[in-house]
């Protein structure tokens, strides 16, 4: 039983009914990040996927625009308690990217310009749950909340959705990416509350 | 990992709208300088509330301390720096975070640059260097609105003011300088960061805390300068 703190009375709490536990709503969009944001030009910009056979899939970013694109609206929750509802993205679904390839590892490493870089399991990213987008609210993404693209995994904490993305790596194992070293959770389930790793 | 009991020992505001809270937390592991802790808050009715806060101490012991600068229309830190008195109880759960820490076996010359309360985690560095005798340079920039603004001053003027080079500090103000201020007033610039931080010749670790626009400009600044991006470690409130 949690101790009674005296005088506390939740004074701005709000109905939130569709909250995970433990988070709290913000009309914000907080940032959470390890260090300088990278500039990536988009003349420079790639989006691969490699598998363990070597296969590499490559997309510029003219090309990586020629496929079909899908709106999102979805709610997104940090592992730093807020949660912000009904955000509006634009990306292209993971399961059209990963159409064409062949792997039969069931792990993922997701890198980022700038070095970053965190774990899935390839079943967190199909069946219509992980996208890579470049518009947020209409306007193309901002470097700061990961532009030009980053991964969008909304049923996860929000720092699996890695900014400045640039590639997926198939792994036999799930070997833990940055903030997963530091001390996040390996999986992230929000709803399960996996924030830290031996809660 | 689990939430244990906090007493509060001791509370002493720091500026208008910040204030240190010392807690007693029997069980406490201790923590490295940078790390920080989940804070919770229980209502009569059951209702709880939880935030992330930096922690302004750093070593073993069983005695922690906070910095809370209070968020308006927030509903944890008011309660913190308004409300709160000795004796009260709430509950912590950590320390956590891996990334955003100062090692006192680095010798690598540390610049500090904090915005508002981005001061906490960055005294809880200043304090781990100076309990380690760590001969390591250390220099930290901070920015504020005016003097009365600046998160533990009279320990930082302390510090800068002990013989030799260890440490020194630097305030850039956004608002209004003391009388006779001989420097501009205004947000932290590229001008001012040449002006007050190591070069890149030193190659220093950088650890950068406060609000988001803050954080992105200085570090913007940093890399356009030539600081290596892999030396520049950031923390931003909003988002922990």
């Amino acid at each position: 039983m949690a101790v009674i703190s005296r005088g506390f009375g939740g004074r701005a709490r709000r109905e939130a009914p569709d909250l995970p536990p433990g988070q709290y709503l913000t009309e914000d969009f907080p940032v959470l990040s390890a260090g300088p944001t990278p500039d990536v030009p988009t003349e420079e910009w790639q989006f691969a996927i490699r598998t363990e056979s070597g296969q590499t899939l490559r997309w510029s970013w003219d090309e990586f625009h020629a496929l079909p694109f899908e709106d999102v609206s979805t709610d997104i929750h940090c592992v730093t308690r807020w949660s912000k509802l009904g955000t509006s993205w634009r990306g292209v679904a993971l399961d059209t990217l990963f159409a064409d390839v062949e792997t039969s590892e069931e792990w993922v490493m997701a890198h980022s310009y700038g070095g970053y870089t965190t774990n899935l399991a390839l079943d967190d990213l199909l069946d219509g749950r992980a996208w890579v987008v470049t518009e947020f609210d209409g306007e193309p993404l901002d470097p700061e909340h990961g532009g030009p693209a980053r991964l969008l995994v909304p049923h996860l904490y929000f720092w699996k959705s890695a900014k400045w993305v640039r590639g997926l790596t198939m792994q036999a194992e799930d070997d833990p990416g940055f903030w997963e070293q530091n001390g996040y959770h390996t999986h992230g389930d929000p709803w399960r509350e996996e924030r830290y790793w031996g809660q | 990992m689990s939430w244990r009991l906090a007493t509060v020992g001791a509370a002493m505001r720091l500026t208008d709208s910040a204030r240190s809270i010392r807690l007693d937390v029997p069980g406490w592991p201790g923590n490295l300088a940078g790390q920080h802790l989940d804070l919770r808050l229980t209502a009569e009715d059951g209702y709880q509330a939880v935030r992330s806060y930096s922690i302004a101490s750093a070593g073993p012991g069983e005695s922690i301390e906070l910095g809370v600068d209070r968020v308006p229309d927030g509903e944890v830190s008011p309660y913190l720096v308004d409300d709160v008195m000795t004796g009260d109880q709430l509950e912590v759960r950590g320390p956590l975070g891996g990334w955003f820490v100062w090692h006192e076996d680095d010798p690598s010359p540390v610049q500090l640059i904090g915005g508002g309360s981005g001061v906490v985690p960055l005294i809880a560095m200043a304090r781990a260097h100076r309990a380690a005798g760590a001969t390591s340079r250390f220099r930290m920039l901070v920015s504020a609105r005016t003097p009365e603004d600046v998160l533990f001053a009279p320990e930082l003027s302390a510090l800068d003011a002990t013989p030799g080079d260890r440490f020194a500090l630097d305030v850039v103000y956004t608002r209004r300088g003391p009388e006779d201020w001989p420097f501009p007033i205004g947000r932290v610039d590229r001008a001012a960061l040449e002006r007050t931080t190591l070069p890149v010749s030193d190659s220093p670790a950088i650890f950068v805390c406060g609000p988001t626009g803050f954080v992105e400009t200085v570090a913007d600044h940093l890399v356009a300068i030539g600081h290596d991006p892999d030396r520049i470690k950031t923390e931003r409130f909003g988002g922990a």
